[in-house]
């Protein structure tokens, strides 16, 4: 609050009444401000520090008190390991093949649907639309049994099918995020291109979507990252250990190899997230307006 | 057939809005009827059910109910995911508006600090879910000893069962990057007018931030709420993965969402799991009816 006192005073009054009482209680509470900062920013980083350093362990090093930071010597050794124990190029390729046929689904399906509740006039829309968002407040766990048996009928369960299907059908998050995108774009684009003779869907496909990348590589990126991270949906639809994904992978490598080969896991896990990291310092700009803008009118 | 009942009440330049935008939005209306509606009518059938999965359901009526309420491990998990959504939830939210907050108080270095908080929660839970496994071992990992620095003897955290609930709501704090951003961004939308107005009359800082700061963000708070305990109720993956899906020890880290899960594909008790999940369902309801209830109250909508 102590910058706000600030900009109230300095708008007011100029910098040259500051009293030095009060350049002092102002200069305190900034010191305050970052000491918070650095003990709050403390809590999130040690974790990768030493998810970094346990990577690095030999097993020795792993349950040794106090606790080392740097190993001596780094084991590299560990990430072979990952690749060589656990297979984890194969989790990545599993992956991919799970994510990429997901990031183009959920782009066009979501782009789709968000345009007729955005761009498109008709009766009842705004009804419908709030049903989209009622169902975002229907937990997944009411219907994943029923669903189980569906797929486990049409003979899906140990295929990708179950967790890339649903994603061609949209998603309530995804439409609406989509929605609030395509209702900022000005109405005259599209009147401009009927009086042409232009149809609805050339106008969402040569118009509309081009004026959206921005808000398609937010859906694409999220997606890909749901994809990712996913954990349940592989864990009950993949029994075979060849089609395992990065995530259902590393966690099944902590029942198999357990606690004295942690630092394998641990080097696994590092080359899980970097995937991860790496996305979001290239689009660092579109995830933080994404979520921004899903939380705006929640 | 409905559409021809109500053609006469539709002008043509309607109808033609009419198609076009159902045929837009159809991949929804497809998913909405075989994703979401289907399965949900088909669980509620399943709950009143018998159904071991090679096997068709018999139905039993509200057998599956009463074996519930005196199912001792079905009411563990009733009670450690109240425990863990007590405590996480309003934790989560409290944590995230005050780092929201130091944010808004034009630092330097905003985009850095923001993504320091922000990155935990973009990793994958299965890593957040290891990592957290090593710092909490009470052999050599790193949480005991940075207590042991200030002269607390750690407890063993996930492997007491006093202690293994506060340990999952520690880490959830981890991931409470993203409520942060929206916090930020619903904090960066006040007008600055209105707190300088407030100082003017002499409210303190304390009192900008109860009477007008966190009343005009209040709608993002209760999403933040909403969406954070309907979270806490399916909170399945760090359990599973650092319990190896048992819920050890103890039973103390068995949420509902395990059990389920258990029943299902352990037990292979559709109709048993399939009951569970309604029981879940109608309580997470009427946590959200009174959250909307009670906000009504509090939460202000700009006028609207």
């Amino acid at each position: 609050m102590a910058s706000q006192t600030s900009a109230v005073a300095l708008s007011q009054d100029g910098q040259h009444r500051h009293s030095a009482r009060y350049r002092v209680f102002h200069g305190t509470a900034e010191v305050a401000k970052y000491v918070a900062l650095v003990f709050f920013s403390a809590f999130f980083i040690l974790p990768w520090v030493w998810m970094v350093s346990t990577s690095l362990k030999n097993p020795q090093e792993l349950v040794v008190w106090p606790p080392i930071w740097i190993p001596n010597p780094i084991r590299w050794d560990n990430y072979v390991q990952a690749f060589a124990q656990a297979e984890f190029s194969v989790y990545v390729l599993n992956t991919l093949k799970i994510a990429i046929p997901s990031v183009i689904a959920a782009v066009l399906s979501n782009s789709l649907v968000a345009y007729g509740f955005a761009r498109v006039r008709w009766p009842g829309r705004d009804a419908v639309f709030a049903l989209v968002l009622a169902t975002l407040i229907l937990p997944g766990f009411v219907t994943f049994i029923p669903l189980y048996i569906i797929f486990h009928r049409l003979g899906w369960v140990n295929t990708y099918a179950p967790l890339v299907i649903p994603v061609f059908f949209a998603n309530p998050f995804f439409v609406f995020l989509l929605r609030q995108f395509f209702m900022g774009l000005p109405i005259e684009l599209s009147d401009a291109a009927k009086v042409d003779g232009a149809s609805e869907l050339a106008i969402f496909w040569r118009i509309i979507l081009p004026l959206a990348k921005p808000a398609l590589a937010v859906v694409a990126l999220f997606q890909f990252i749901g994809s990712w991270n996913d954990y349940f949906g592989p864990l009950i639809y993949l029994n075979d250990k060849a089609l395992y994904t990065v995530s259902l992978g590393i966690a099944n490598m902590r029942t198999t190899y357990g606690f004295m080969n942690f630092a394998w896991i641990m080097a696994a896990t590092v080359m899980s997230v970097v995937p991860i990291i790496v996305l979001f310092f290239f689009a660092q700009r579109l995830f933080i307006e994404g979520i921004a803008l899903t939380g705006l009118k929640g | 057939m409905k559409l021809h009942l109500k053609r006469p009440r539709l002008s043509h330049q309607d109808r033609h809005g009419l198609i076009t935008g159902l045929l837009f939005i159809s991949p929804w209306i497809v998913g909405f009827l075989v994703f979401r509606v289907v399965p949900f009518f088909m669980s509620l059938y399943f709950s009143f059910t018998f159904y071991p999965v090679l096997e068709s359901p018999t139905w039993i009526g509200l057998a599956n109910y009463r074996n519930l309420l005196t199912d001792g491990r079905f009411i563990s998990g009733l009670y450690n995911t109240a425990y863990y959504a007590l405590f996480a939830v309003p934790l989560g939210a409290c944590f995230g508006i005050l780092l929201a907050m130091l944010l808004n108080m034009k630092v330097k270095g905003l985009s850095i600090w923001r993504t320091i908080f922000y990155l935990p929660s973009i990793t994958p839970v299965v890593a957040t879910a290891l990592v957290w496994l090593w710092m909490f071992n009470p052999r050599g990992g790193i949480i005991n000893y940075v207590l042991s620095l200030v002269g607390i003897r750690g407890p063993g955290w996930l492997g007491s069962p006093e202690w293994a609930k506060p340990a999952l709501i520690l880490m959830s704090l981890w991931g409470v990057g993203t409520a942060v951003v929206i916090y930020l961004a619903a904090l960066q939308d006040v007008p600055r007018e209105l707190t300088e107005a407030a100082q003017l009359d002499g409210a303190n800082a304390g009192q900008q931030i109860w009477f007008v700061t966190l009343p005009m963000i209040s709608p993002v708070i209760l999403f933040t709420l909403i969406t954070g305990l309907i979270g806490a109720f399916q909170y399945f993956t760090e359990v599973h993965v650092m319990t190896g899906g048992t819920g050890s020890p103890a039973d103390s880290t068995l949420m509902m969402s395990i059990y389920l899960w258990q029943s299902a594909f352990q037990f292979f008790k559709m109709g048993y799991a399939s009951a569970q999940a309604w029981i879940m369902f109608v309580i997470v309801v009427i946590f959200t009816v009174i959250l909307f209830r009670v906000s009504g109250r509090v939460v202000y909508y700009g006028g609207r």
